[in-house]
């Protein structure tokens, strides 16, 4: 009986992709047959809407043959890290997904290894990082954030969907470190989720939030919550109305980025298809599909760069770190 | 309001959008029925094939199906194998499994289908008529709040201990709060008690445990106790009675459901508590309200003790729609997922939703409606088919749990390490099933436990102590509340008693 509902599953799950890859052609030439992605965490969550996006992307343009997508959660991402580097001559056609979490917490020693202990591939995505009060909030921007933080103390909470030294964290720290300000002294109030940290902002129990800009646009689109900066450099064309901390004198940027990674010990000429494949795939019709439905920024850190950019994020978010004690 | 259900009935019945909620409930149903595969990743997998239809108010109403049918189909498994794959059904098997046991499978689901259409659509009309009015009871409560209504849901634990067992329940539940503070906690950048082992990092999942605490025993059980389950009387699960409750029976349940779906709903509405509280504190509720041999019942195969979670839950999951069409904010797991569909589908869920694009806020509480009938109508057909699974010999009934059992620890995270956690915990929880130890405390505990602690210590960070309980009312209300629980059924208890010495004098 069983036997049979799952297979009927499958078949409609078979008859589906069928259905889309059918209207999909080639719309430049095949760089690799086949491409499987390690998701280090489990299916839903941002590591695996990266993977499935950028699969289908791939396979819809014809750049790569076929997909196909493991999830292998545990150890913060640890355990698929892991897994890379002790099976790495039988992974020649895995890439993994990964995030600014692998050089947070390799900092904190959640996992043993590092991104240096892996082929870079590429950065493709990224999404900045913004401070949001409520909508009926007095303060208007980071100005009379600071004002109302050196007035309120640690009576002024702000909250975020991380744990302490977890992303969310890092930001606000930063930003309060640029404004002048001691970052340990952040009253930083930590929930389960992103949504359990708006509706925490939204009944005023904290006074300002720090999320993903994607999400802070979600929620200011509704008329719920006013950005007062973001962590990009210029104002996002996308939607110009959030000012940046830079044009506010707050010296800070920072890129949430999701790229992949090879198992160490690739050849470079495989390094170098995976490479061009996610290169030209910026330019199909079937990425800004997935870009514009997801709402990603386009980031383009290949080989080398990726390496000195993750060098440089490392070095910026363990001062930090160094400096409110988590190391 | 009027205006705005034509405008959703127009929307919705079409043939391509009724094709969409059949489609969806039965992917739902049948899918949801593996433990393992809760609501969410049912919907994480569907979502590219809803993003396809290219039609929001398709696909989204395809998602309802799907949502609807995976939480009715997390029921069955729940019932007939003691496997609950999601948390919301743990209190389903207290009552559900019991009556699979003594023959009354297909009853059982029955009373779940029903209960859960009722449930379901009573709180699609609540939500139809509070919507608006409802976003911003969501936002009443505050950190504080919620530690207090995680104390009361593990306060109604006593509900579930049987007589001179409270305090065996009492160890239990501490056990199941201690594991759950395994792993890397929300609030504290540490991993805790992992023994250097990286596959506990994340914490034990709640399906593993479930499934050691369940299933496992419950097979092992019936391998090392033979003699149970070949007896006429408690094997009577070979063959199915009616499927109708009686007339006493519905009369029965009326109340509860009519009780639940109201009480589910509101605890639905509040971010974070969901379908799971919904279910225990309505189970625990039902059995305070429930008189002599009627509470008796309870945990042994009582239909109140069936209805009650089950329109709870289903009440509740409508509940959890307020504060996402409303404010945008998802209240849970599914509900975040759901609203990465809406996003991607271009609708932003959020006090404008309503008045930007009625005909989608329409479309979706009317596809709630439908949503739930047509499971009605779908499944009330199959409950003879689907209860036959009992009836498999019992030689190839164990393989067939065991191999469930497994892939559902497996499937949610894809680590073999899962498996033998899966097995030392079983072994654990076989062990206390010996001893006589309720199992069902330590998993409620377990599953209150992160949500306890998290919120607890964001209050004392908050307030710089416990000064929370006093400065607001409605924490310190709640907690009174969950003294109350406690002490009240041990007050009846001795009163009773009292009572029965008194007439034994008199005599």
């Amino acid at each position: 009986m069983t036997l049979t509902m799952t297979r009927r599953v499958v078949m409609a799950a078979a008859a589906a992709t069928l259905a889309l890859s059918a209207n999909a052609r080639a719309e430049g030439h095949q760089v690799l047959e086949q491409l499987h992605i390690l998701v280090p965490g489990g299916a839903g969550g941002g590591w695996d809407g990266t993977a499935r996006g950028t699969g289908e992307a791939l396979t819809e343009s014809g750049l790569v043959g076929s997909a196909s997508y493991e999830n292998m959660s545990g150890g913060g991402g640890g355990v698929a890290i892991g897994y890379m580097i002790e099976n790495a001559e039988s992974l020649d056609n895995t890439l993994m997904v990964n995030s600014t979490p692998i050089v947070i917490r390799s900092l904190t020693g959640v996992f043993p290894q590092s991104f240096r202990d892996l082929t870079l591939v590429a950065g493709t995505i990224g999404d900045y990082a913004a401070l949001v009060v409520p909508a009926d909030s007095p303060i208007e921007d980071m100005q009379g954030l600071l004002a109302a933080y050196q007035e309120q103390g640690q009576d002024f909470a702000v909250g975020g969907g991380s744990v302490p030294g977890g992303m969310d964290h890092i930001v606000a720290a930063m930003v309060m470190q640029a404004a002048g300000e001691d970052p340990t002294a952040v009253n930083y109030i930590p929930y389960d989720a992103g949504g359990e940290a708006m509706a925490g902002l939204l009944s005023g129990e904290i006074d300002a939030l720090s999320t993903g800009f994607s999400e802070a646009i979600a929620l200011a689109d509704q008329g719920e919550v006013r950005i007062l900066g973001i962590t990009a450099e210029d104002r996002v064309p996308a939607y110009d109305t959030a000012p940046t901390f830079m044009e506010q004198g707050i010296d800070t940027s920072f890129v949430n980025w999701r790229g992949f990674f090879a198992a160490p010990g690739i050849s470079e000429e495989k390094r170098a298809q995976y490479i061009s494949a996610l290169e030209a795939m910026y330019e199909t019709e079937a990425w800004e599909e997935v870009r514009s439905r997801n709402g990603w920024v386009n980031i383009w850190n290949p080989g080398e760069d990726f390496r000195a950019y993750l060098e440089d994020q490392e070095q910026q978010i363990g001062d930090l770190m160094r400096t409110l004690g988590f190391l | 309001m009027l205006e705005g259900i034509m405008i959703g009935l127009s929307a919705a019945f079409s043939i391509q959008n009724l094709l969409m909620v059949v489609a969806g409930c039965l992917v739902g149903t049948f899918i949801g029925m593996l433990p393992g595969l809760g609501p969410m990743s049912i919907i994480a997998i569907m979502i590219p094939v809803a993003i396809t239809l290219g039609d929001p108010t398709a696909a989204l109403i395809l998602l309802a199906g799907v949502y609807y049918g995976a939480i009715f189909g997390g029921s069955t498994s729940s019932i007939l194998l003691n496997a609950p794959g999601v948390a919301g059904t743990v209190a389903t098997s207290f009552d559900g499994y019991p009556m699979a046991r003594k023959g009354q499978a297909g009853k059982a689901l029955t009373i779940a289908a029903v209960a859960s259409f009722s449930g379901g659509t009573i709180g699609a009309i609540l939500l139809m008529i509070f919507a608006p009015a409802l976003s911003s009871v969501a936002l009443l409560f505050h950190s504080a709040e919620y530690f207090a209504l995680m104390v009361v849901g593990l306060s109604a634990i006593a509900a579930f201990a049987g007589t001179g067992q409270v305090a065996k329940a009492l160890m239990m539940t501490i056990l199941g709060l201690i594991l759950a503070t395994v792993g890397e906690g929300a609030l504290f950048n540490m991993p805790r008690f992992t023994l250097g082992i990286m596959d506990l990092q994340s914490g034990i999942s709640f399906i593993t445990l479930a499934m050691a605490m369940f299933a496992l025993p419950e097979a092992l059980f019936l391998v090392l106790n033979p003699a149970r389950g070949a007896s006429g009387a408690e094997g009577g699960a070979n063959k199915i009675t009616g499927l109708r409750f009686s007339r006493a029976e519905a009369r029965a349940m009326a109340p509860v459901i009519g009780r639940q779906s109201i009480q589910g709903f509101f605890i639905g509405v509040l971010p974070g508590a969901g379908a799971t509280i919904a279910s225990f504190l309505g189970y625990a509720v039902e059995r305070n309200i429930a008189k002599g041999a009627d509470q008796a019942e309870f945990g042994k195969g009582s239909v109140k003790g069936l209805a009650a979670p089950e329109t709870a839950n289903n009440a509740a999951c409508t509940g959890s729609f307020v504060p996402l069409l409303t404010l945008g904010i998802p209240g849970s797991g599914t509900t975040a997922i759901l609203l990465g569909a809406l996003i991607a589908l271009n609708v932003t869920p959020g006090p404008r939703l309503m008045t930007d694009t009625p005909e989608i806020f329409w479309a979706v509480i009317i596809s709630m409606f439908i949503g739930n009938l047509v499971l009605l109508i779908l499944n009330l057909p199959l409950i003879p088919y689907i209860a036959k699974i009992l009836s498999i010999p019992r030689n190839y009934l164990i393989p067939f749990i065991l191999f469930f059992t497994m892939m559902g620890a497996y499937i949610g995270q894809n680590n073999a390490t899962e498996l033998l956690i899966l097995v030392g915990l079983g072994v654990m929880a076989t062990i206390f099933r010996f001893a006589d130890y309720p199992l069902a405390p330590l998993l409620i505990g377990f599953i209150l436990g992160t949500m306890l602690e998290n919120n607890f210590a964001r209050s004392m960070q908050l307030y710089r102590g416990l000064d929370f309980i006093v400065e607001r009312p409605m924490t310190l209300g709640l907690l009174v509340l969950a003294l109350l629980l406690v002490l009240l059924p041990s007050y009846r208890a001795r009163r009773a008693r009292k009572r029965a010495e008194g007439v034994a004098d008199g005599d």
